[in-house]
């Protein structure tokens, strides 16, 4: 008898693919932003779980409601909503409601994610999205900045955490001013030591700079992360913060205060970076970080408020169709040209 | 310096898949023996196909002229084997389609000599009739793109070849074919090269070869003779190295210009085994009738390189490699950076066919496909620095028009980009149908 052939596949070449996968990309910066999340714990004890967890859970609540019935469980699978909810979570302060950072995450989503069509064709960062709307909607309570817990606080948790929906939240602890508001209203220096290991006041996840760092050479290592993105925020900063302690050493803050404080580190390593609202072409990158890197420091130093990455990230974001047009890469055996 | 020149010699992105060499390289060529029935399609490359002088029932001889060239774009088939004509018509292909061929059953008491035999006097013909002769041999460009190799050599007046460039490069991971016969018959290929060279009126030859081949780097070079003007160069493991404009970018660093040819820059490009072909056509009279073929991947119970005469069903390749192992999902001619799947065993080797994998589910690249989150790894992939990215997304919306604004015919669909996505899309099937789309269309009549 003769024996059947096997049943052979027809595919489109190439047939080999590199490892690399989209969802292992995106846990890949989950990976990156654990050690970070630690630190936010051991800061700011079970509030921090807490304010993470409602905003993953907004976030990943919104992705499956708005998703077809169909498409439910792989949204889930490809973990760039718990990204989101991570993200968001970490921008925010500790004392803040949980149902607000659990809107926030749903927001996020919701209006930076889904109306867009989903993965990948969105304009604007999500989890700054969701943060830009909270700040809108409750302003109080998003700049109500408190210490980080003190010794064998693990278990407590900020009064504020608990407000109930709607009612108006109860400002508790020990609230402190960030390093930036410091800086802005009081022109008082936060000694750098404490900036890059996180004993500061601020949202969860900002006030650690080293390990945000280490997150983000992993991520590198990993050829996650274009490189061009954050390298080019951070000097941009640095440079202009350098020029302005040129004018005023007293009143600006020194270049590397400007780097390791507030979220510009967490911006400029895991938002700006999304590789959906960034530009895709390398000279993009050059300019989008620059252009970031310049509002940041507008909105830090002129503005009204003490903090600004998550303004430029967002103002760059809508840029980023833009810049990608008209830097599009020289084709090989052509002149000198863009469209 | 010079050194230092060297390790900096490449083109630019590109991409790093593993390649799978081992297998293989090791393994001398080895000749499959003659089976029973061959096919012979007219058409074994892009152009016009070739006309049948034959009839059913004729006798042949193997390297007997059995089909002419069509037209320009055309060359010559000879049979492979001594046998009888079986039937000329319509046999499955390797793209699953059916098209005219001409099937040939072996006579089991031939010897299988070839039937010229005799060396051609390549010196005393003039460059037109060298041509023809190359046209009438059948021989195409070995990589696997299979371009009659005759268009090549005919440059228009006026243009002048100085360099001779040998592509020894062998990128397609699991291929092994050229580095075999670089290795095994470095005389024919320096002699091929030489003929190549003075009809050319090139000044030097110039054989690139992916450092992977450090063995057949060292033969060649010990095979060149005093005072013949070849260099052997060093080049990066890197794909597409092979491809002819990124070749001609790391030997001599310059870029061929958008739609113009390697000749526009002095430059003529053949593979290895064309110009083994050419030394066994104008040296020892044999026609293009059998290749050097690469069986390998995990799939194939012993893997080879094998002499196939062409016109060979894979199946017959595949038994003499001990047959398929169970778990067998996708057999691929060529390499599986550019080469195709076939349905069927039965299909025949052509003269492109550079390889014939054999790979189990686990090779195989079923994944599932996510949005493009336009994470630039294929523009840093693609060695013609173009976006895939943009083009993968207007193909899409079949925005085909848009895409020629993003040079999507200078794509030469390499297929890095489809390597490197992430989100498996499959970029190059995308460019491709637009590509389809825009050369066939019918525009409307005004």
């Amino acid at each position: 008898m003769k024996k059947r052939d096997p049943d052979l596949l027809l595919a489109h070449a190439p047939l080999l693919r590199q490892g690399m996968t989209t969802p292992s990309a995106m846990r890949d910066v989950l990976y990156a932003l654990a050690p970070a999340t630690a630190a936010s714990f051991w800061f700011f004890g079970l509030s921090a779980i807490l304010i993470i967890g409602s905003c993953i859970a907004g976030a990943v609540g919104a992705e499956w409601l708005f998703d077809k019935r169909e498409a439910r469980g792989e949204s889930l699978r490809d973990a760039s909503g718990i990204l989101t909810g991570l993200l968001l979570g970490l921008t925010l302060p500790p004392g803040l409601p949980l149902w607000m950072a659990f809107l926030g995450g749903f927001v996020g989503i919701a209006l930076g994610k889904v109306i867009w069509g989903g993965l990948g064709n969105n304009l604007f960062n999500p989890a700054l999205l969701g943060r830009a709307f909270l700040l809108a909607t409750f302003p109080i309570a998003m700049t109500t900045w408190v210490a980080p817990i003190g010794d064998g606080g693990f278990f407590s948790v900020y009064q504020g955490n608990l407000a109930l929906p709607f009612m108006q939240a109860q400002v508790d602890g020990i609230t402190s001013a960030t390093p930036l508001g410091l800086m802005k209203f009081e022109q008082e220096a936060t000694p750098l030591m404490n900036l890059a290991f996180g004993n500061v006041s601020g949202s969860l996840g900002e006030t650690s700079g080293i390990l945000l760092l280490l997150g983000g050479v992993y991520l590198w290592l990993r050829r996650d992360l274009d490189w061009r993105l954050p390298v080019s925020i951070l000097l941009t900063v640095a440079v202009f913060s350098a020029c302005l302690g040129l004018f005023d050493p007293e009143r600006f803050p020194t270049p590397l205060f400007s780097v390791f404080s507030g979220g510009l580190l967490l911006g400029a390593i895991y938002m700006a970076t999304d590789p959906v609202t960034s530009p895709v072409t390398p000279r993009g990158a050059w300019i989008f970080g620059i252009g970031v890197g310049v509002l940041v420091m507008l909105i830090r130093v002129f503005g009204g408020l003490p903090e600004g990455v998550m303004y430029a990230i967002l103002l760059m974001n809508a840029a980023t169709p833009l810049i990608d047009r008209y830097t599009q890469p020289r084709v090989f055996g052509r002149g000198a040209e863009s469209k | 310096m010079k050194a230092f020149r060297m390790l900096r010699r490449g083109f630019e992105h590109g991409v790093h898949p593993a390649h799978h060499k081992q297998q293989t390289e090791d393994l001398p060529i080895q000749r499959v023996p003659f089976g029973k029935d061959y096919v012979m399609p007219l058409a074994q490359h892009i152009g016009v196909p070739a006309k049948s002088v034959v009839a059913a029932g004729e006798r042949v001889q193997r390297g007997q002229l059995i089909a002419e060239p069509g037209g320009f774009v055309s060359t010559g088939l000879h049979s492979p084997v001594t046998g009888t004509i079986r039937e000329i018509g319509d046999f499955r292909g390797v793209d699953g389609c059916f098209a005219p061929a001409i099937a040939i059953e072996a006579d089991p008491f031939a010897t299988q000599q070839v039937d010229a035999g005799a060396a051609v006097d390549w010196q005393a013909m003039s460059l037109e009739q060298f041509i023809e002769a190359v046209q009438m041999a059948g021989i195409v460009g070995m990589g696997g793109a299979a371009f009659p190799a005759h268009v090549k050599l005919s440059v228009p007046d006026g243009v002048k070849i100085k360099h001779l460039l040998i592509n020894g490069a062998e990128c397609e991971p699991y291929l092994t074919t050229d580095h075999r016969l670089m290795l095994e018959r470095p005389e024919a290929l320096l002699e091929g090269a030489e003929i190549m060279r003075q009809k050319l009126g090139a000044e030097e030859t110039v054989i690139g070869v992916e450092m992977n081949k450090p063995d057949a780097i060292e033969i060649v070079r010990q095979h060149i003779k005093p005072g013949q003007p070849v260099r052997v160069v060093p080049l990066k493991v890197k794909y597409p190295q092979g491809a002819e404009k990124m070749m001609i970018k790391s030997v001599f660093g310059v870029e061929v210009p958008a739609g113009q040819l390697p000749r526009d820059v002095e430059v003529n490009v053949n593979n290895v085994g064309t110009i083994v072909a050419i030394a066994d056509y104008f040296l020892r009279g044999m026609p293009l009738i059998e290749r050097v073929v690469t069986v390998a991947g995990p799939g194939v119970t012993y893997p080879a390189n094998l002499i196939v005469p062409l016109g060979t069903p894979v199946r017959d390749v595949v038994k003499f490699c001990g047959g398929l192992k169970p778990g067998t999902r996708e057999i691929i001619m060529g390499g599986p950076m550019m080469g195709r799947p076939i349905a069927s065993l039965d299909v025949p080797v052509l003269k492109g066919c550079s390889g014939v994998l054999v790979f189990t589910e686990e090779q195989t690249s079923r994944r599932k496909e996510y949005p493009c989150i336009s994470c630039g790894r294929c523009l840093e992939a693609c060695p013609y620095f173009l976006n895939p990215s943009r083009l993968a997304r207007l193909s899409k919306a079949r925005m085909f028009d848009e895409m020629k604004d993003y040079h999507v015919f200078d794509c030469v669909e390499c297929g890095s980009c489809t390597f490197a996505c992430p989100s498996s899309i499959p970029i190059v099937q995308l460019i491709r149908t637009a590509k389809d789309d825009l050369t066939h269309r019918k525009e409307p009549d005004a």
